[in-house]
């Protein structure tokens, strides 16, 4: 820490674990309305350390880490802070005592900047005024001191990406002298290449001797960054463990007793691809620009590409939301016109949002009314008879839920989303576009979108399937898309592997990006010389605009992190 | 490398970001300046002068009238709440402050202290049944409104009190053309600018109207921060009813017709404070208050029809408001990254 905090530094920790744990948790438990969701956790975490805490949803991760933040008390057991006895009182006191929580949902006001942001609650004053010039060197200060110089403290939160404002939540966090960081999937919401700026951060508050606790659903992620990982299933503790003493296959297993192995559905070979579903002919708006994509019945074609590149401003162009102002769009052979949701939902269109809280869900109803919404908006007269086959898809969904009258709020989000799966399943769509569907759901729940994407192609839908995960764009797709500032950057077969799309995505080795350029098997080996444009045309789209990334800056296909 | 990464981004966002943000006052300053010279050209055609001592001064008056309840509002505003019960402040204040006074002018400031301590009373209300109680604050508010009304029209048929010459001075002084009342807004107006940019109360106004759990999760004391705000709102209410009685001669309970309560959230939107809450600012409202108070002068100069007038004043506050929401709705637009051109947008 440095000395323009507001706070007493706190002697440096020394670097690598192996020293007593700050935080000690023994016997832990915790029961909600009877149900015993933590029972007797154990848990030490060192200064230094990136200690994994996994498990599917409903592993009771999520209360433990409440727990540790202060949110919920323990009804059971004991948590030592430096081999003190303590109870946290609210969040608050947790902070103070130097263990802060970054929250999926962002603790921020979009409207105010970073630094108001991070000195939220304790700006600095002098004579009774806010001192700003001081907060606002403190915060660059900050920011230098944790390498992210680039970060301006006057910038609108709102404006910033994903990313960097979960960046400024850590960096709120280091504000706070935070010796333990808990990070609730920190990357559900980022794109691969902004994960490696979380990475960066990552590293540099362990050299600065502050333990992390990392909580998310990518094994990679795991892999890469935690010194120890610790399994929770079904609220108890299964193992704690060195990350150099297991492997992935083993913590799937232990996890959720399945094999890696079968994480992805195969192809059923018998479903070959038809006709053209959905087709965009040079497709663009202020967003996107020039696209052109085929979707054939029974395929399913995967848009990659970095947060920001466009994707999800194709699916809201597809669907009416955000219309495209150029090119055309067909449905099925014939041209069409969406200029609402309402008219793709008649065309024969399906959209699996990004968000399935605020965009999928009506959170206060029940799980019939949500899963009825699009019929009785779209075909009132018939949704009554159509609605009877609800039931039916629900359960071939595998829905958990106590009844069909239960409040959507209240299920997991794996649940959540098949909820959100049957209302459009229940249209029976023509072409279905899936938003990133398998974001911040457990594995069981994931696997049921994979599957339920394998039968939706076999019944000769179309599937446009939007996804930063790579592995499952990889392992899902007929076809790659990748997309790369709002255009097409190329388009990869079955069985492409992560790093060519990410090289794609990234622009990586790659002067020109503005051609939409088709990579052909033989030429994947080596994706610097992918072919561009001619040299000296000048048809690039404008650096300036580019998201949370340089293409300039990275100099080939990103490897071994 | 990611390091670089880091600094890409906000660099090319950081111009954008900050232009649009200062855009929101100067728009309606921009827009202020745009009415006063279409009305100075319309009332010139008609052989008159918008610019007279008399029409300025009576655009001012009407101006610190609006613009102290405004002021307040724009704090509950902010915090995401409002307060409909300002009109009966403003009156049940300059029937206080009216009959506190007597007539006797060594009691003037004891008129002044009760006026603003009987709001200031109304404000803490307010705010502890939305806070505390957790009651919406459009029906609180509606709800102390109501009983405020039912009290003065029981009590008071009609003007009660008696103000001295001495206090009438701030109703009816100028400087120039400009009112004592206006100079004294201002000068609220100043205090307030102060409050929510320089010290933490108001700092923590954003905060809970940009989103109350991030506040309290701050450490933020949001109901206190909430309280506070309704407290400014209810004592700016105080101090236009004292204006009111200044100008009236005594205190006077029909001034709740007046519109104030609507006429203040109107003003404040135009200002361009978020009626969410979490972003706006008092210079904004000001503005706000300027433009109403020169279209109602020019309405008046121009002898407009008043049902008329207030068809127009209802199509402008709309168009405004709507333009805003389009600047909110499409925050992408300033972002774009083709432009809208049917020819494929390559060449930017």
């Amino acid at each position: 820490m440095t000395a323009t905090t507001t706070r007493e530094p706190r002697p440096p920790a020394a670097g690598e674990g192996g020293d007593e744990p700050i935080l000690r948790l023994r016997g832990v438990g915790k029961e909600f309305f009877g149900n015993s969701v933590l029972r007797d956790i154990d848990l030490d975490v060192r200064p230094g350390e990136v200690h994994a805490l996994v498990g599917e949803n409903g592993a009771g991760k999520s209360t433990l880490m409440k727990i540790i933040a202060g949110v919920h008390r323990p009804d059971g057991g004991t948590i030592e802070l430096d081999g003190e006895t303590t109870t946290f009182a609210s969040p608050l006191a947790a902070q103070h005592a130097g263990v802060s929580t970054v929250f999926q949902e962002f603790n921020l006001l979009p409207e105010r900047s970073v630094a108001e942001n991070v000195y939220l609650g304790r700006e600095p004053r002098r004579a009774g005024l806010v001192d700003r010039r001081r907060m606002h060197a403190d915060t660059t200060a900050l920011l230098a001191d944790l390498g992210l110089s680039g970060l301006a403290s006057w910038t609108r939160v709102g404006s910033l990406s994903v990313a960097q404002q979960q960046i400024v939540e850590i960096v709120k966090a280091v504000s706070y002298d935070a010796r333990i960081i808990s990070m609730d999937e920190p990357t559900a919401a980022l794109a691969d290449q902004e994960v490696e700026l979380l990475y960066e951060l990552v590293h540099r508050l362990k050299e600065r001797g502050v333990a992390i606790l990392y909580v998310s659903h990518r094994l990679k992620e795991i892999f890469d960054l935690c010194d120890t990982i610790t399994v929770l299933k079904d609220g108890n503790h299964v193992l704690t463990t060195p990350t150099a003493d297991i492997d992935p296959d083993r913590l799937v297993r232990t996890m959720v007793g399945r094999d890696f192995a079968g994480y992805f559905p195969d192809k059923d070979p018998s479903t070959v691809p038809g006709e053209v579903r959905l087709a965009l002919e040079g497709v663009g708006n202020t967003q996107v620009d020039d696209v052109s994509i085929e979707v054939r019945a029974g395929e399913i074609v995967a848009l990659a590409g970095l947060q920001g590149s466009g994707r999800t401003e194709i699916a809201h162009g597809i669907f009416g939301i955000a219309g495209f102002t150029r090119g055309r769009v067909l449905v099925g052979g014939k041209p069409v016109d969406v200029r609402s949701p309402r008219q793709a939902v008649r065309a024969g269109l399906a959209l699996v949002t990004e968000d399935r809280k605020a965009e999928g869900l009506a959170l206060g109803q029940s799980i019939l009314a949500n899963a009825r919404l699009v019929l009785d908006a779209v075909v009132p007269g018939q949704a009554d008879r159509r609605a009877k086959r609800i039931p039916g898809i629900l359960s071939s969904l595998e829905l958990v839920a106590s009844s069909q009258e239960a409040e959507v709020q209240y299920l997991s989000g794996g649940n959540q989303q098949k909820v959100v799966l049957a209302k459009w399943l229940v249209t029976d769509p023509q072409v279905i576009v899936l938003d990133e569907p398998t974001r911040g759901i457990d594995v069981g729940a994931k696997r049921a979108v994979y599957d339920l994407m394998r039968e939706l192609t076999a019944s000769g839908v179309a599937v446009l399937f939007i996804s930063s995960e790579l592995p499952e764009v990889v392992a899902m797709a007929d076809r790659v898309l990748v997309m790369r500032d709002g255009r097409l950057a190329g388009e990869l077969p079955a069985g492409s592997d992560e790093e060519t799309v990410m090289a794609l995505a990234t622009g990586a080795g790659e002067d020109t990006s503005g051609e939409h350029v088709r990579v052909d098997l033989g030429a994947l080996a080596d994706a610097d010389d992918l072919p561009g444009a001619e040299p000296g045309d000048a048809s690039g789209p404008p650096p300036a605009t580019a998201p949370a990334l340089d293409p300039h800056d990275h100099d080939g296909p990103k490897e071994d992190r | 490398m990611s390091t670089a990464v880091a600094t890409a981004a906000p660099t090319a966002r950081r111009a954008p970001a900050r232009r649009r943000r200062l855009g929101s006052t100067e728009i309606v300053y921009l827009a202020l300046v745009g009415i006063l010279v279409i009305a100075g050209v319309l009332v010139a055609v008609g052989g008159g002068n918008l610019f007279s001592t008399a029409n300025t001064a009576y655009m001012l008056t009407q101006t610190s009238l609006l613009g102290f309840v405004a002021i307040g509002q724009t704090f509950a505003i902010l915090c995401k709440s409002l307060d409909l019960s300002v009109g009966y402040v403003v009156a049940l204040s300059s029937i206080v402050g009216a009959t506190t006074m007597a007539g006797d002018p060594s009691r003037v400031w004891l008129g002044v202290l009760a006026a603003v301590g009987v709001a200031a009373a109304v404000g803490l209300v307010n705010g502890l049944v939305i806070a505390k109680l957790r009651v919406n604050a459009f029906i609180a508010t509606l709800g102390v409104g109501l009983i405020i009304k039912g009290y003065l029209d029981t009590q008071f048929k009609g003007p009660a009190g008696e103000v001295p010459a001495s206090f009438q001075m701030f109703g009816y002084t100028r400087v120039g053309p400009v009112p004592v009342s206006t100079i004294v807004m201002l000068l609220v107006a100043a205090v307030g600018v102060v409050l929510l940019t320089r010290t933490r109360p108001g700092y923590h106004m954003f905060a809970v109207g940009g989103n109350t759990d991030v506040a309290r999760l701050s450490g933020i004391r949001t109901d206190r921060t909430l309280v506070l705000a309704h407290v400014l709102c209810s004592v700016c209410a105080g101090v236009a009813g004292l204006l009111i009685a200044a100008r009236f001669g005594t205190g006077n309970a029909l001034v709740y017709s007046y519109g104030l309560d609507l006429d203040s959230i109107a003003a404040v939107v135009l200002g361009g404070t978020l009626l969410m809450g979490g972003r706006g600012s008092i210079v904004g409202t000001v503005g706000g208050v300027l433009i109403l108070a020169v279209l109602d002068t020019v309405f008046n100069v121009l002898d407009v029809d008043p049902f008329f007038k207030d068809v127009l004043r209802g199509v402008i506050i709309i168009a405004a408001v709507a333009l805003y929401a389009r600047r909110q709705i499409d925050p992408a637009s300033s972002r774009a990254r083709f432009r809208p051109t049917r020819t494929g947008g390559a060449s930017a």
